[in-house]
């Protein structure tokens, strides 16, 4: 999944070199756009075939870190350090956490390299190829030019988010309270089977 | 460190500019840039040695006094001292995230310090500049993500240590930063709904003529308690609890890698300490008598001043809570981060939401409702904040109360040696199980029979004294 997006990152950068005007001579922005783009998909290869688990904790934050200097590339300050709080500050800790509550062995962990390689590198490549194909559709004419646009400014997008988009994001909400709801059942349950119900 | 800061600036002045901070050569980003830098380290090598100080008036000691003039180079000799130790790394760690987990740790902390605006335009080196390094659209939100990757310093010291309490250590502060971080962003976000923008520098203009502090008391009062929650600081230390976790999170670490979490730590207390300043205290502006008598307060390097004044007054703070408060337990401490602080913050937002909205409809008694309903939710934070602190005695009072006289059959509840599977000392007000005497035939050491309970409960006293008859 992170590994397709890494993928249709790297993909968008070279578009955007390739696509509008500046197309021999690509600007610092674009060469570094794609260098970023190719640590992401390193450090995204790595999550899954490191096997040291915590590390591959630490893989992901360099992914979705790489991700938000690419949106700061792009000019979306907003969502970049939104990136960083919510991904890297948030999930990521709560990975950690969970992991080191269980079991976060120092040390490479063998049981972790499963039979299942070959199928899951099978749904990657497919995960991949459908998101380019999608990303490659919707934008391959699209070009933005760096220096004059705002789209990326935090007005613009919050703009779209509770004007266009207001239905898909309090769908998502709801989606979130769910999960929440769910998992406060699922503990309860579990409790009362024990004869401990609080 | 500040080549990092430097690249940031460069980066960050492609931004939109309110106030034209594009203008500033690249020499004088850098010289910005080292002088945050030696501001930071002096700072905290300042608020060790008035820490020390202030803690030991408090407990009316003396505190350091023979390194320099008053003991001001104590912390400097410390350093020095800490830097010439032997570097030692355990054998279990996890060599290369163990080397990296300091240096996380304190990066973020001098990073977050960009945006901070230390005082309003001044000439420098012939330059119109401001005293600030950057600014950002979205600053007050870089400062919240920068903060929140210095937590990884801490996990990951805790872990990679391959120990018991650094792991311990790092599992409090995880759960303990990621708490307190929600209110403190919840308290940002009064502030912003009032500001209209996240840029620190706007903010600081927006205050010109009322301190947030006063239009959002409960934001205000809010951001203080996660501040010290943020920063692991008494009486929310938990993650490096002497008393319970050796250090803590750095309790392997030795030498240089120790010195950087302390610095990181003091950073991180002049961080936080100049947000709340810049967010509620008007930022480098003078306050209201001196600016009433003097018109000149506000210019130039005068605002420096008042910013210092103000990041003092919050170091202050720190260092009396410090010397006053003891350490909550974690279930205190959480219940107070989930229970209280973040559905208050919830509340109040939608009441500051709900003014504006009034405001922008037109309507005309906002400033009534908001000071009255400010009013009352500042005072029952105050008051269950208060209770958090109280509450143990006062539970222990009325236990005493409640505590029937000796023989009388107990009030209290019955004590479980094993209450949730674990053998457990008995609480305040509870008795131990009357256990069969017979005539003792050497003497025990004290308590001996209460380990040989054996989480049966008084039922099975007989079968726990046949055992020690048998041990004997």
């Amino acid at each position: 999944m992170t590994a397709g997006l890494a993928a249709a990152t790297v993909a968008a950068a070279d578009l955007s070199g390739r696509g509008g005007p500046g197309f021999l001579s690509p600007t610092g922005a674009e060469v570094a756009f794609v260098l970023i783009g190719l640590v992401v998909l390193g450090s995204a290869l790595l999550v899954v075939t490191t096997s040291q688990i915590v590390h591959a904790a630490l893989w992901l934050v360099v992914t979705l870190g790489g991700l938000a200097a690419e949106y700061l590339l792009l000019t979306a300050e907003f969502i970049a350090w939104v990136q960083v709080l919510i991904y890297i500050g948030a999930v990521v800790v709560l990975l950690l956490f969970g992991l080191m509550l269980t079991r976060a062995p120092i040390g490479r962990s063998t049981e972790l390299d499963s039979l299942k390689r070959w199928p899951a590198v099978l749904v990657a490549v497919g995960a991949t190829a459908t998101l380019l194909t999608v990303v490659v559709d919707a934008f391959h004419s699209a070009y933005l030019d760096l220096g004059k646009t705002d789209d990326g400014s935090a007005r613009v997008t919050g703009e779209s988010l509770f004007r266009v988009w207001v239905l898909p994001f309090e769908v998502l909400s709801v989606l979130l309270l769910a999960a929440l709801i769910g998992a406060i059942v699922l503990s309860r349950g579990r409790a009362d089977a024990d004869g401990k119900g609080r | 460190m500040s080549q990092r800061l430097a690249e940031l600036a460069a980066t960050t002045d492609l931004a939109a500019d309110p106030v034209g901070f594009a203008s500033d050569p690249w020499w004088l980003i850098l010289f910005k840039a080292v002088l945050v830098f030696a501001f930071c380290v002096v700072m905290t090598l300042f608020a060790i040695w008035w820490e020390r100080k202030v803690v030991a008036w408090m407990q009316m000691r003396i505190g350091p006094k023979h390194v320099g003039p008053q003991g001001l180079l104590q912390s400097l000799a410390d350093g020095v001292k800490l830097a010439f130790k032997e570097d030692i790394i355990v054998k279990a760690a996890d060599k290369p995230v163990y080397i990296l987990a300091p240096v996380v740790s304190m990066v973020p902390a001098f990073m977050a310090f960009a945006v901070i605006p230390m005082g309003g335009q001044v000439s420098m080196f012939g330059h119109q500049t401001h005293l600030q390094l950057t600014d950002l659209p979205v600053g007050v939100l870089y400062i919240l993500a920068t903060a929140s990757v210095g937590i990884y310093g801490i996990v990951l010291a805790g872990w990679s240590s391959g120990s018991t309490y650094p792991l311990l250590g790092s599992l409090r502060s995880t759960a303990q930063m990621i708490s307190y971080e929600v209110a403190m962003g919840l308290s940002f976000a009064g502030v912003f709904l009032y500001s209209g923008s996240m840029s620190t520098s706007t903010i600081v203009g927006q205050q010109g003529d009322t301190w947030f502090a006063v239009l959002l008391p409960v934001s205000f009062i809010i951001y203080i308690v996660a501040m010290v929650g943020e920063t692991n600081r008494a009486p929310f230390d938990l993650p490096e609890a002497e008393g319970e976790l050796v250090g803590g999170f750095h309790t392997e670490y030795s030498s240089l890698k120790f010195a950087l979490f302390f610095l990181a730590e003091y950073v991180n207390m002049v961080v936080v300490s100049s947000l709340a300043t810049t967010l509620f205290l008007g930022g480098y502006r003078a306050p209201w008598p001196i600016t009433a008598v003097w018109d000149g307060a506000n210019s130039g390097w005068w605002t420096l001043l008042w910013y210092f004044l103000k990041v003092q007054l919050f170091l202050f703070l720190f260092i009396w809570l410090r010397g006053t408060l003891p350490r909550l337990r974690y279930d205190q401490f959480m219940r107070l981060g989930w229970k209280v602080l973040i559905p208050t913050s919830l509340v109040w937002l939608m009441l500051i939401a709900t003014v504006r909205a009034m405001k922008n409809e037109g309507y005309d008694y906002r400033g009534i409702v908001l000071g009255i309903a400010g009013a009352i939710i500042a005072i029952l934070v105050l008051s269950v904040v208060w209770d958090m602190f109280r509450g143990t005695d006062d539970e222990e009072e009325k236990a005493k109360a409640a505590q029937p006289p000796p023989g009388a059959p107990g009030a209290a509840e019955p004590f479980d040696p094993m209450a949730g599977g674990f053998p457990v000392p008995p609480l305040p007000g509870q008795e131990l199980p009357p256990v069969p005497r017979r005539a003792v035939r050497r003497a025990e050491p004290v308590g001996a029979m209460v380990g040989n309970g054996n989480g049966t409960g008084s039922a099975d006293d007989e079968s726990a004294t046949d055992a020690t008859d048998k041990e004997v």
